[in-house]
């Protein structure tokens, strides 16, 4: 199935020059929070994702039905209705990871790329093309999680998932898991290097200088 | 053939249009590091002053050879008393030199090596900034840290503090506290407690034995945080091998301790270079010891525990107190540009350090974490002391 240029550009946009945590530097809280574990960082994602999209589609909707004075509470009931659906989904089916993610998932309800999306892009679009949206911005900002996930846990724990990565023999040598890696702000700087790295690539997105 | 001409000769192939152009700001490093530059300006009106960066920041070196010889000495003296072993006064220096020596090594090649790269990339002029950090850096570590981790360490601060501000001069925090402060919270295990201050291996083959019964290798700020005497008039702190230090031992700076920030006498003579040759500001140096002293001596009067009992000279000459006050608070860059400002800043540093020590266990040295949250708030001073004086002169000139 071919796409439009419309839609690709909605669902492939976000993962790079658009991308809702590297450009629009939403949804840092979240990040910094839960990416000290590869694991919870990819849940944390999908679970995003999931709302993102299904939050996109149903507000989208019913965008000719909403009264525009109260469209945020709308807003805000469907996006707490998705958060406590995907929230009892990970306690029957995830229960550790659920507690690591503790009010984490809850709190995805104020996560800003949400209202954003909702707010930007859902309100003015079809369903077909806010569902790609909202795809494309959940895995925009799952992407992330997981590269500062995976670093975070290689270079603080020496486990990918849990699963001891780094070999005994350079523990032997002398080799030590870097504290400051599980600390939240290590998480900033990691998101910072990524934000360095693509502001090098694509001059364009750089800020002009005074 | 002289080194002028040496330098002479080579110096087309790294023009324009040479085949080694891509070096050229390495060549200007070295041109530059070893000859008074003869470039003019070529635009507006200048004061001509000998004193460029490249002089300043040897100067600071040359303020730091005594606490760098006096902290080769004691790691040596550490590390015979810890094995029981009545070493001469060369046998001991030259332990702690050779002891010492790869992580200035490992300093130096990590940091310059990324300064030579990051200016060759930009194109510009290789910065003289690391020439005092690199040596900052193995100071205020202590004499066990793994060499792996100052390498990490020292590229983390240089790249993550210092190349993307923009480089030299544009850093807003102490590049070399950084480098410390990555270690503290990265590698906890090897920056604190009582196995890493005294090194008890031998160091390329000599200085082996055996480690005495009973050894404690503790610093004086570890023992009195760590402690649990009621009084301070029933504390003493005691030396590896568990004899009672006086205060004039902790001034001349033979206790345990990292490598470059014992000896608080051999700091001050630094402190006299700077202050005599102007590089460093005396006023910050003053205002630090201040601050130190007069929130020890408030604790005294409210003392309710050990640590707040003790008096403030202790405070001043144990643990980083010192080398922080005299050579990371009157960094240029970070600190406060007004000459009002630097009263403040130094003050609020002496205050801060005090207080970390004395009411956050935790961490026994408070003077990194002080210095750096005091960067963060230098332009802030700055800005009100230059607001003042424009409402000050304002207010005259209405009326």
């Amino acid at each position: 199935m071919a796409l439009s240029a419309k839609a690709k550009q909605a669902l492939l946009g976000p993962l790079n020059k658009n991308n809702p945590v590297l450009v629009q530097v939403l949804g840092i809280c979240s990040a910094l929070a839960v990416t000290s574990k590869l694991e919870p960082s990819l849940v944390m994602a999908i679970a995003v994702t999931i709302v993102t999209a299904f939050a996109n589609v149903i507000i989208s909707l019913l965008r000719k039905t909403i009264p525009n004075r109260i469209r945020i509470i709308v807003q805000l009931v469907v996006v707490a209705a998705l958060v406590t659906i995907v929230s009892e989904v990970l306690k029957a089916f995830a229960y550790d990871v659920n507690k690591q993610l503790s009010v984490f998932v809850g709190l995805i309800v104020t996560n800003c790329i949400l209202m954003g999306r909702l707010e930007a892009f859902a309100l003015g679009n079809g369903p077909w093309p806010s569902f790609l949206d909202g795809i494309g911005n959940g895995l925009g900002y799952g992407w992330i999680l997981v590269v500062v996930g995976f670093f975070r846990e290689l270079l603080g724990s020496g486990t990918l998932l849990g699963i001891q990565v780094v070999p005994e023999v350079f523990y032997n040598m002398g080799y030590e898991n870097n504290g400051l890696m599980i600390l939240p702000p290590m998480a900033l700087f990691l998101v910072g290097i990524i934000i360095w790295i693509q502001r090098s690539k694509y001059k364009d997105l750089q800020e002009a200088t005074n | 053939m002289s080194l002028r001409k040496f330098l002479d000769n080579i110096k087309p192939n790294f023009e324009e249009g040479g085949k080694l152009h891509w070096l050229y700001s390495t060549y200007d490093a070295f041109e530059t590091f070893l000859y008074v530059p003869n470039h003019t300006s070529k635009s507006g009106v200048h004061i001509h002053d000998a004193r460029d960066s490249k002089r300043t920041m040897v100067i600071v070196i040359l303020a730091l050879i005594p606490a760098l010889l006096m902290g080769m000495y004691n790691v040596g003296y550490q590390h015979y008393l810890s094995i029981g072993v009545d070493a001469s006064f060369i046998q001991t220096f030259i332990y702690g030199l050779l002891g010492m020596l790869p992580h200035i090594v490992v300093s130096y090649v990590v940091g310059l090596g990324i300064e030579f790269a990051m200016a060759q990339i930009k194109k510009e002029e290789v910065a003289e900034g690391f020439l005092v950090s690199g040596m900052l850096i193995p100071m205020i570590v202590p004499i066990d840290t793994p060499l792996w981790m100052i390498a990490v360490a020292t590229a983390f601060s240089v790249i993550l503090a210092k190349e993307v501000f923009g480089g030299t001069g544009y850093n807003i925090f102490n590049v070399a506290l950084i480098a410390r402060a990555f270690l503290f919270f990265a590698y906890p295990s090897k920056m604190s407690g009582d196995q890493v201050w005294v090194r008890t291996d031998s160091t390329f083959g000599i200085g082996g034995g055996e480690v005495v019964d009973g050894l404690s290798g503790a610093t004086p700020l570890g023992q009195i945080a760590t402690s649990d005497v009621a009084s301070f008039s029933d504390f003493s702190f005691h030396s590896v091998t568990g004899e009672v230090l006086n205060l004039w031992d902790m001034f001349v700076g033979l206790i345990p301790g990292s490598m470059g920030e014992v000896s608080t006498l051999a700091i001050l003579l630094g402190a006299l270079i700077l202050i005599a040759t102007g590089v460093g500001s005396w006023k910050t140096m003053v205002s630090v010891f201040a601050g130190g002293a007069a929130t020890a001596l408030l604790l005294n009067a409210l003392a309710v525990n050990l640590i707040m009992e003790m008096p403030p000279l202790y405070h001043l000459f144990l643990g980083g107190f010192a080398f922080g006050a005299v050579f990371m608070a009157t960094d240029p860059v970070t600190s406060a540009r007004t000459e009002k400002g630097k009263w403040v800043f130094g003050f609020l540093i002496g205050v801060l350090a005090v207080l970390i020590r004395v009411f956050n266990p935790g961490y026994p040295e408070g003077m990194m974490l002080a210095i750096l949250f005091m960067n963060a708030f230098a332009p802030l001073i700055d800005f009100y002391v230059v607001d003042g004086n424009i409402k000050r002169r304002l207010k005259r000139a209405v009326k």
